[in-house]
């Protein structure tokens, strides 16, 4: 849970072991989307990066939520393969220099982090908005958290936002004809599918969403003390 | 899905532990199965090595040894090998001479060997990467990943295998590979479609009475589905396609390579050749050197894909160095 603070380390943890299992939980969905516009692979691959990524987690020494994320990516780069590998491990490892040192992660930090995790996705990537890709459900992601922030939303509700937005930017994929990976050389003939980089995306987001739900007692009743 | 395997998640530790039983004279296995490397290393040379998914056997493994690669790492069926994979290949057969990351163009590959060179670099080694896209019947464009590498990729493997041992420098080998890349072209497509053993159903749906022209290795789609047609007009279209993109012209003198995607026996393949040999004859080519057989698969798919290369004098004595790989032998 929450504390009024931020997020912890111990929270991050249990982010990483529900999106684990929700990777797990939809591996043959993924892997059926890429096989409508890719090589049938992307649950298939995601999930061995996980798998692996639970492995080193019990053996992580607990505080530094920075080195906790670059784990994280070293073990995807090395275990994904496909694009997803150095995407996903890009990511996390863009998350781990921005918070690198961290034990707890305020909305501002997570806000810095989504940032610069979207900007290592595209830079590894070249991928733009629109492209039919994972950028497609990051990009409102990390848009829609900000703005939440700036009017004001706490960090669960702001996560909320972050996450609809993600699912708006993954469903949106589906009539676009893409401009990067695989699916490219199918040309008009991608249109039609959602992306399966977009949607384990957005689960990236929703699970973030889902796990840091915050202590949402109203603030009178909290246990003093 | 009928395969002949053990177990989906071993089956690819299984083949490479086969792979380097059947060839123990030419290769060795690497640590964890990284890599697949040669036996014997040869100071001073620059060392090749590439790698791409598994399932289009021999392509890459199967052109380790002297002429040819020094290492090749393995991914995953279709899936691209890793950076740790390729930066351990790079370190076991360094010989001082530098590396040459031949690369086919997919997203996935082209990020991890970019991610490669850069922890190689990092650690003082002397990198290069080439960039294989020959295939045609992906239009070049900003609004793709670009042309996809296919055929080609054997050939420049061949051909800069032999430059590298004539001890011939990094720049010049990295050049000679960009030629090749520069005049090759290839165009596949698919009778049937092929089934990754961890996905378990094929990767796409073809009807009994339709092919798929321009298929990529990877069951990818190419230019447009069509109704079955005979060898001879599959053949024209994919040779015009080739020979009107280069251009390749009268009087050109070709390397001429069919390939078998994994399911079609050499009789079918002999007769894409004959057709070809006709056309290309028609139009003046002279087809004088050919390759024809299953180098670059894609697991049990039925079709083929043809390539040509323009020979230079020297691409034609570089092609006919001698050679000693499980998948390619000559003049050894």
């Amino acid at each position: 849970m929450i504390g009024t603070a931020g997020v912890s380390y111990d929270d991050v943890v249990s982010w990483l072991k529900t999106f684990a299992a929700t990777i797990a939980e939809n591996k043959a969905y993924l892997t059926e989307l890429d096989s409508a516009i890719g090589d049938a692979d992307h649950g298939i691959n995601m999930d061995r990066g996980f798998q692996a990524v639970l492995g080193k987690l019990d053996g992580a020494a607990p505080g530094d939520i920075g080195a906790l994320f670059k784990t994280v990516g070293m073990t995807l780069v090395s275990t994904v393969g496909g694009a997803g590998g150095p995407l996903y491990g890009t990511l996390f490892l863009q998350l781990g220099v921005a918070t690198a040192g961290k034990d707890e992660i305020t909305p501002e930090d997570w806000a810095a982090a989504l940032t610069a995790a979207v900007s290592g996705v595209q830079a590894r990537g070249k991928a733009e908005a629109g492209d039919k890709t994972m950028v497609d459900a990051l990009m409102p992601g990390r848009d829609a958290f900000a703005e939440a922030l700036a009017d004001g939303a706490d960090l669960p509700a702001a996560l909320r936002r972050s996450a609809d937005a993600a699912e708006g930017g993954m469903t949106a994929t589906i009539p676009l004809v893409a401009r990067k990976g695989r699916a490219s050389y199918l040309g008009e003939r991608s249109a039609g599918h959602q992306d399966p980089g977009a949607t384990s995306s957005y689960l990236l987001l929703r699970t973030v969403a889902d796990t840091w739900v915050g202590d949402e007692r109203p603030s009178e009743e909290a246990p003093h003390g | 899905m009928k395969k002949l395997i053990n177990d989906v998640d071993s089956a690819l530790s299984e083949s490479l532990d086969g792979f380097a039983a059947a060839h123990a004279d030419i290769v060795s296995l690497g640590e964890q199965r990284q890599f697949v490397r040669r036996r014997q290393l040869k100071p001073g040379k620059v060392a090749l090595i590439s790698g791409g998914g598994s399932g289009h056997e021999p392509l890459h493994a199967g052109f380790v040894g002297h002429g040819m690669l020094d290492a090749a790492c393995p991914g995953q069926v279709f899936t691209s090998p890793t950076p740790d994979q390729m930066l351990a290949a790079a370190q076991s057969v360094d010989g001082g001479a530098g590396v040459l990351f031949i690369v086919k163009n997919y997203s996935g590959d082209m990020m991890n060997f970019e991610m490669a060179a850069e922890l190689c670099r990092a650690e003082g080694s002397d990198v290069e990467s080439v960039v294989v896209d020959d295939d045609v019947a992906v239009q070049d464009s900003l609004y793709t990943a670009g042309r996809r590498g296919v055929g080609a990729t054997v050939l420049m493997e061949k051909i800069a295998g032999a430059a590298a041992e004539e001890r011939r420098p990094l720049k010049e080998v990295a050049d000679i590979c960009r030629e090749v890349n520069a005049n090759a072209r290839s165009m596949g497509m698919a009778l049937t479609s092929c089934t990754v053993p961890a996905a378990g159903t094929p990767t796409f749906e073809l009807g009994d009475d339709e092919i798929e022209m321009g298929v990529g290795i990877h069951g990818e789609p190419g230019r447009e589905r069509m109704k079955m047609k005979q060898a001879s007009e599959i053949v024209d279209m994919m040779a015009t396609a080739i020979v009107d993109d280069l251009p390749f012209n009268k009087g050109d003198q070709v390397l001429a390579f069919v390939n078998g995607m994994g399911g079609t026996p050499l009789i079918e393949l002999y007769v894409v050749f004959n057709e070809l040999n006709k056309l290309l004859t028609g139009r003046g080519i002279t087809i004088s050197r050919n390759l024809i057989g299953s180098y670059i698969t894609s697991l049990e798919m039925a079709g083929c894909s043809i390539t040509l290369l323009k020979l230079s004098e020297d691409f034609t004595k570089l092609w006919d160095a001698p050679v000693n790989t499980a998948g390619l032998r000559w003049g050894v």
